[in-house]
């Protein structure tokens, strides 16, 4: 970026402070303009900035400290028209703004089916029961008692991306693809609660309800529960955020998000699965035959491209780096390609470490934007060889009605304005 | 292998911790305890507290497809239809059609059509679930209120919308398990998402060079659509090569990170929290009125505030068309009152 870049964009921003909707072609306004320029390089060299030049906020101001005022464009959102009431809804993450892994716990996309409860952890019990020898009632004294672990997993709600079967419908990768955050957990692997209760070997099923206004309850396979399920409390280091599932919920690695079942308070063993509202009327996939495939657990290998991304201007020509995040809910990122073309080339991106099992992973590619026209895609293969499909692909299998598990590769269009959008490509 | 590592750790101290407890004093009677890992017949750790049979069935509520775990009790599709006209039809419309959620009555039979009908009577398979799922979570705003007896009736009343019962059908224990539903067999779990080695549907091939030879855009943002998810320049960090779109005075500058804050009048957040924005609208009416309409309607009345705190209270019917309001007996008066003042005030 040259000097004459960053002035031009300078003023554009002080444009914006000072007067928000000014035309930038406008001749009358360019004074008005470098007059709001002059009021901000106050701060800049020559001159010491004013917050050199007096004393700061003291400790302890936000005791559990907060962003600071400057980040308020980034933030959960809801996505217009999608839902009619805010307790049954669901609040995006803004993948866009995000670094590394590691999603912050208040930017962790929200999906309520009957509200945020908010639960007194003195007052909440887990409940172990059914076809097991010890039916055991639990204190969170009593959960977080027991031997611990830590692991970093992504949590993506199977309907991620189902707004685009068909058609591009929403602008920014907030709304494409924001319906999932990776946190490390911590807390109880399930085995060992399981064994506590000791399972009836009839026991093949076992059934995870939460306390909320919904009770909602999912099943998850026995084989499952006994292999990596957490029962946690810990996230990114503090306790479990309400709209979280505070103080305990079920964590189910790779797997769609309403299986990992918040303000976790009854986890029944059954010999068969529960068909339950969340797995009969929703979270099926309606498959071109007019059936619906029920149980759909597992999250396939998925990655976008975050930045440059939808809704998005490119500033300036020149190098830029094309960062973004892949995943498999079948085990470790093994290698993300990115296309700048629409897929006709594509080149290996570099991946961030740790590179660890269903849990985001963070991959770079350098880039020299020419002004021109670019398509944007990018490709994760995981470590079963699966490689991530096209949107023609899938249709091709599944149609356009399933709504759940689109992992499409996504395409984002370089306009020679610089400015990037959805688009789909076939 | 490492995926294991950490679980494999801990199911190891678990039975450490078993040992442990052969020799320690307080471990009572515990001969048992060098099996207790793999198959015990007590808690290794013994943390917590045996659930009791009363305590189990106060939360057991769960109902499966072979009956199992539905209460006694019965009702009919009659009594079904006064307690949904009562607690049920504000949201979801007198004949169930309502599309503001998901409809629960109609389109039987087209889901194999170009224009599927997604509705609870054309995707069930089994009325357990719609049982285990009233009795959960119903009403909305007062889940778990429901007595057995309503359930069964609320449940024959659903059906009865479809046209899966007839109308003098009454429904219980033995009999709600043994309907079939139109959608029985409707569902498939052969598919590669049930395990975690399963099978993908796709095989796309990681081809690095030319691989495309035509290539067709099929589908970009309409200009309408452009600012329906408002001003994309204030939706991300104005920091660094990028920044965002100001989609509401196209060819403007973008907005920079200017503190946006969006504080909601009291009697908005409270309006918002009690679920009213459910069924009403500020502007435009849903099931129930617009708070616009209410307050010019109520703007001359006579006492007009303390009356609406209490028909918020009780309930209320007949003045805005034939679905009535359900009491909301949790909100505190207090609260109902700030709402009202905050309708009557125009809701702005």
């Amino acid at each position: 970026m040259n000097p004459g870049d960053a002035r031009r964009r300078f003023l554009r921003r002080a444009a914006a402070i000072a007067g928000g909707a000014v035309s930038a072609s406008a001749g009358e306004n360019v004074g008005f303009r470098e007059a709001a320029a002059q009021d901000l390089e106050r701060n800049l060299p020559p001159h010491v900035p004013e917050w050199s030049r007096r004393l700061g906020a003291p400790i302890l101001a936000s005791p559990y400290g907060v962003p600071s005022k400057f980040e308020a464009n980034v933030r959960r959102r809801e996505s217009p028209g999608l839902t009619r009431t805010p307790q049954s809804s669901v609040a995006f993450t803004p993948l866009q703004n995000l670094f590394g892994i590691i999603t912050p716990s208040g930017l962790h996309f929200e999906r309520h089916h009957a509200g945020v409860p908010d639960v007194d952890p003195e007052q909440h019990r887990l409940m172990i029961h059914g076809l097991v020898r010890n039916p055991r009632i639990y204190t969170l004294d009593d959960i977080v008692r027991f031997p611990s672990v830590s692991r970093v997993h992504f949590i993506e709600c199977g309907a991620n991306s189902g707004m685009e079967w068909a058609n591009v419908a929403v602008p920014t990768v907030q709304y494409s693809h924001g319906m999932i955050g990776c946190s490390e957990w911590t807390g109880v692997p399930l085995s060992t609660l399981l064994d506590e209760a000791g399972v009836d070997p009839r026991g093949k099923f076992i059934l995870a309800e939460g306390a909320d206004g919904a009770s909602l309850t999912r099943t998850l396979p026995m084989a499952m529960a006994l292999d990596d399920v957490l029962v946690v409390y810990g996230q990114n280091g503090e306790m479990l955020r309400p709209e979280q599932g505070y103080p305990l919920r079920l964590l189910v690695p790779g797997v769609q998000g309403v299986s990992s079942v918040k303000w976790l308070r009854r986890l029944k063993v059954g010999d068969e699965p529960w068909n339950t509202r969340e797995e009969a009327l929703h979270y099926v996939d309606l498959m071109p035959d007019g059936r619906h495939r029920q149980y759909t657990w597992i999250q396939e290998a998925k990655s976008v491209v975050t930045s440059p991304s939808g809704g998005q201007v490119i500033l300036d020509r020149g190098y830029h780096e094309i960062r973004g995040l892949a995943w498999s809910g079948r085990g470790r990122v093994k290698r993300v390609d990115v296309s700048t073309d629409g897929g006709r080339n594509w080149k290996t991106a570099t991946l961030q470490t740790p590179i660890l099992p269903k849990a985001l992973t963070r991959f770079r590619l350098d880039w020299s934007w020419d002004g021109g026209p670019a398509l944007l895609q990018s490709r994760v293969i995981d470590e079963t060889g699966y490689v991530q499909p096209t949107i023609r692909q899938l249709r091709e299998v599944r149609g356009t009605r399933s709504i759940y598990h689109n992992n499409a590769i996504q395409t984002w269009r370089v306009d020679p304005s610089g400015e990037v959008s959805n688009v789909q490509v076939l | 292998m490492s995926r294991c590592s950490d679980a494999c750790i801990t199911r190891g101290a678990v039975v450490a911790l078993a040992a442990l407890a052969l020799v320690a004093p307080a471990s009572g009677a515990g001969t048992g305890a060098a099996t207790q890992s793999s198959n015990p017949s007590r808690p290794a750790l013994g943390f917590g507290k045996a659930a009791t049979p009363a305590e189990i069935a106060g939360w057991d509520i769960d109902v499966r497809p072979d009956g199992a775990g539905l209460p006694r009790g019965r009702g009919s599709v009659a009594k079904g239809q006064e307690i949904y006209d009562e607690k049920c039809a504000s949201c979801h419309g007198t004949f169930g059609e309502s599309t503001d959620y998901m409809p629960i009555a109609g389109g039987v039979g087209s889901l194999k059509t170009a224009q599927p009908v997604r509705t609870t009577g054309s995707k069930l398979n089994y009325a357990t679930t719609l049982f285990d799922y009233i009795r959960r979570a119903m009403p909305f705003t007062n889940p778990q209120t429901l007595a057995p007896d309503e359930v069964y009736a609320l449940t024959a009343y659903v059906l009865n919308l479809n046209d899966i019962l007839p109308s003098d059908a009454v429904l219980d224990q033995d009999s709600l398990p043994k309907l079939k539903l139109p959608n029985r067999d409707g569902f498939t779990t052969e598919h590669g998402f049930t395990r975690r080695d399963g099978k993908p549907d796709t095989r796309n091939v990681a081809c690095m060079k030319n691989c495309t030879t035509q290539l067709r855009l099929s589908s970009e943002m309409p200009d309408y659509a452009r600012d329906a998810h408002g001003n994309l320049a204030e939706q991300t960090r104005a920091l660094g090569a990028v920044e965002g779109v100001n989609t509401v005075a196209p060819n403007a500058a973008p907005a920079a990170n200017v503190v946006a804050s969006v504080t909601l009048p009291a009697g908005a957040a409270l309006a918002q929290k009690a679920g009213c924005m459910a069924c009403h609208g500020v502007v435009k009416g849903a099931v129930g009125p617009a708070f616009r309409d209410v307050a010019a309607k109520y703007a001359d009345a006579a006492q007009a505030e303390a009356r609406l705190v209490a028909k918020v209270r009780s309930g209320g019917g007949g003045v805005w068309g034939a679905i009535p309001m359900p009491a909301q007996p949790q909100l505190k008066e207090g609260d109902a009152r700030v709402i009202v003042q905050w309708i009557l005030a125009g809701s702005k």
